[in-house]
């Protein structure tokens, strides 16, 4: 597999595969997590089992590509026009989380404490990276809102600046639409003691307290 | 402390192809300081900037990496010192930096692999090299690294807000480009911004607090200075307005600039132009128009402040690196700058061009001759 190895390596030496295990090679390694290497290890592994795996997984995959769409209300990742969270009749319409990403609404959903609908931006705004609020879905959020009227509007982006900065814009926008909006609480990890966290974290878990 | 041994000390250290060293072993009795003659050229400062690179950042020559190792060789260097500080419970540990031949960068406690940081904590160190002799001369953003060095020493998380707040700027500044930029979304950055730069800002206030504290309590014969921060929302937090309020009246006057900020193509006001002033007090003389003498005695009267800050801080001082520390001092400041640092009760590795220059250091300090051979430095007992 390592064409160093070969007498004969160089520039104009023979590929050591065939054009289709090169391509498969090729794609694996454009995954997130995953480099030449590992794509050679994976795609190895995927041919030894033909069977039991890799023709499983091709046609897997083959039924994603042709299934998968974001959700025509909240921009979800899934397999149908209206995602399996929008479709669910027992979820809460008064309540509403915003996240940057279905990652993020997948780590909310494994919490399973929300009850509520979702609503997925695309990324945050970035004006270095040329992302504004057209970029994202954010009319049709605002639009969304401004229809179903929910009791509150809960903004569970990341807490770097871009994401921030988002929550601020989103949040301004939601108080022109009289709908009240929440940010996630910042402050003292769970197990942290409070000797060891800097003056920041702490001003910001003092400023979120809370009746107990 | 004076008389005792220091609580936080360099005991024994080795070099391995660090620059002008091929190899070095020097143990230090009980943790005395040393000082280090020789001419220039001869590896003195390469010493101590072997030391200052066991803390964060990048030494006291602020170098990249590649420099480190030793030419022609290029194989790898590394500094290892036997540590004592009051955060190791074992009272002393074998603290590593250095890097494998291949420049792969490696820290080391004890022999166990650990992140750059992990060293932070015992390795407390200030220094002071003739870079900084200009600092009053220099520009703004010279006094604003050189603070912002002193505020990170107190609170680890400074340089990661200040990137925040020139991350919340940089946006700001994008989109004040366009030609009728979404409002809005200027008002959500000039928030960021506020939060951001509020807390750098406070976290600066904080360090002048504790640095002039620190002078107050100091008898020594150095000419002291008085020190401000200039800029918003430095001088509004230094009055005494809370934060909440200095935040507020930050974000205002950013939205009221926007105009102005725009034609300008950048922020005017907040703490990315702070500057540090400082005047002579016994002479009310500003300290860019004192002597080249006097202006380093001011320089060593803030070092010494906050080392003394850094003490109460940590429950014991740091270890000093003072480089060609008293090439500018007569006998008398020299005597009082010894003087200081025996009060200090601190460990200090300074250099200087000739022994003389260190006759009033104290008894036990280690002195040493500092030579070029072909085989590179090479130290001998004094």
């Amino acid at each position: 597999m390592d064409s160093s190895r070969r007498p004969n390596s160089g520039p104009n030496a023979a590929s050591p595969m065939g054009p289709e295990l090169a391509r498969l090679i090729e794609l694996l390694a454009r995954l997130p997590g995953l480099g030449p290497r590992s794509a050679r290890r994976a795609a190895l592994h995927l041919a030894k089992r033909r069977e039991a795996l890799l023709a499983p997984l091709a046609e897997a995959m083959a039924l994603a590509a042709e299934k998968i769409r974001p959700c025509s209300i909240c921009g979800h990742i899934d397999t149908a026009e209206i995602c399996s969270i929008c479709a669910d009749p027992q979820r809460d319409d008064g309540a509403l989380c915003v996240v940057e990403d279905s990652a993020d609404l997948w780590a909310i959903e494994r919490m399973g404490a929300f009850q509520g609908r979702y609503h997925v931006l695309g990324g945050c705004l970035s004006a270095l990276d040329g992302v504004g609020p057209e970029e994202l879905r954010i009319p049709q959020l605002l639009a969304r809102a401004a229809e179903a009227k929910p009791r509150e509007v809960v903004l569970a982006l990341n807490a770097t600046v871009d994401g921030r900065a988002t929550a601020h814009y989103l949040a301004e926008a939601f108080a022109d639409l009289g709908i009240r909006t929440s940010v996630l609480a910042q402050g003292v990890p769970m197990g942290g003691e409070l000797e060891h966290l800097d003056e920041g974290t702490i001003a910001a878990a003092f400023m979120a307290r809370r009746g107990l | 402390m004076a008389g005792g041994a220091p609580a936080r000390a360099a005991l024994r250290l080795r070099l391995a192809r660090f620059r002008s060293w091929s190899a070095l072993q020097l143990e230090i009795p009980a943790g005395a300081s040393v000082a280090l003659t020789g001419p220039n050229g001869a590896g003195k400062t390469n010493l101590l900037e072997a030391l200052s690179l066991l803390a964060p950042g990048r030494g006291l020559r602020g170098a990249s990496p590649e420099e480190f190792a030793r030419r022609p060789e290029r194989a790898g260097w590394a500094v290892e010192v036997l540590w004592r500080a009051p955060e190791i419970e074992a009272d002393s540990a074998e603290l590593r930096v250095g890097a494998d031949s291949e420049g792969r960068r490696v820290a080391r406690l004890d022999g166990r692999e650990v992140g750059r940081s992990a060293l932070g904590a015992p390795a407390r160190l200030v220094w002071l090299t003739p870079a900084l002799d200009r600092l009053f001369l220099e520009s703004p953003g010279d006094r604003r690294r050189f603070w912002d060095r002193l505020t990170l020493a107190f609170v680890p998380e400074h340089g990661e807000r200040a990137l925040a707040y020139e991350r919340a700027m940089r946006e700001r500044n994008r989109l004040l480009e366009e030609a009728s930029p979404d409002s809005r979304w200027l008002g959500a950055l000039e928030e960021e911004m506020a939060r951001a730069g509020t807390a750098l800002s406070l976290a600066r206030v904080e360090t002048l607090r504790r640095l002039s504290a620190a002078a107050e309590e100091a008898s020594e014969d150095f000419p002291a200075a008085r020190l401000s921060l200039t800029g918003l929302p430095e001088e509004a937090l230094a009055e005494g307005f809370a934060p909440e309020e200095a935040e507020a009246a930050f974000r205002r006057r950013l939205a009221e600039g926007r105009p102005r900020d725009a034609a300008a193509r950048r922020a005017l006001i907040g703490p990315h132009r702070m500057d540090l002033e400082a005047v002579y007090a016994a002479k009310e003389t500003p300290a860019a128009l004192c002597s080249t003498g006097e202006q380093k005695a001011l320089l060593v009267g803030m070092i010494l402040a906050h080392a003394r800050a850094l003490a109460e801080f940590d429950d014991a001082p740091p270890v000093l690196l003072l480089d060609e520390i008293s090439a500018h001092f007569d006998a008398g400041r020299r005597a009082a700058l010894f003087q200081a640092l025996a009060d200090l009760g601190a460990q200090v590795w300074m250099t200087g061009a000739e022994a003389r220059l260190f006759e009033s250091a104290p008894p036990e300090t280690l002195r040493l001759t500092v030579r070029e051979t072909l085989e590179g430095s090479v130290l001998e007992g004094a």
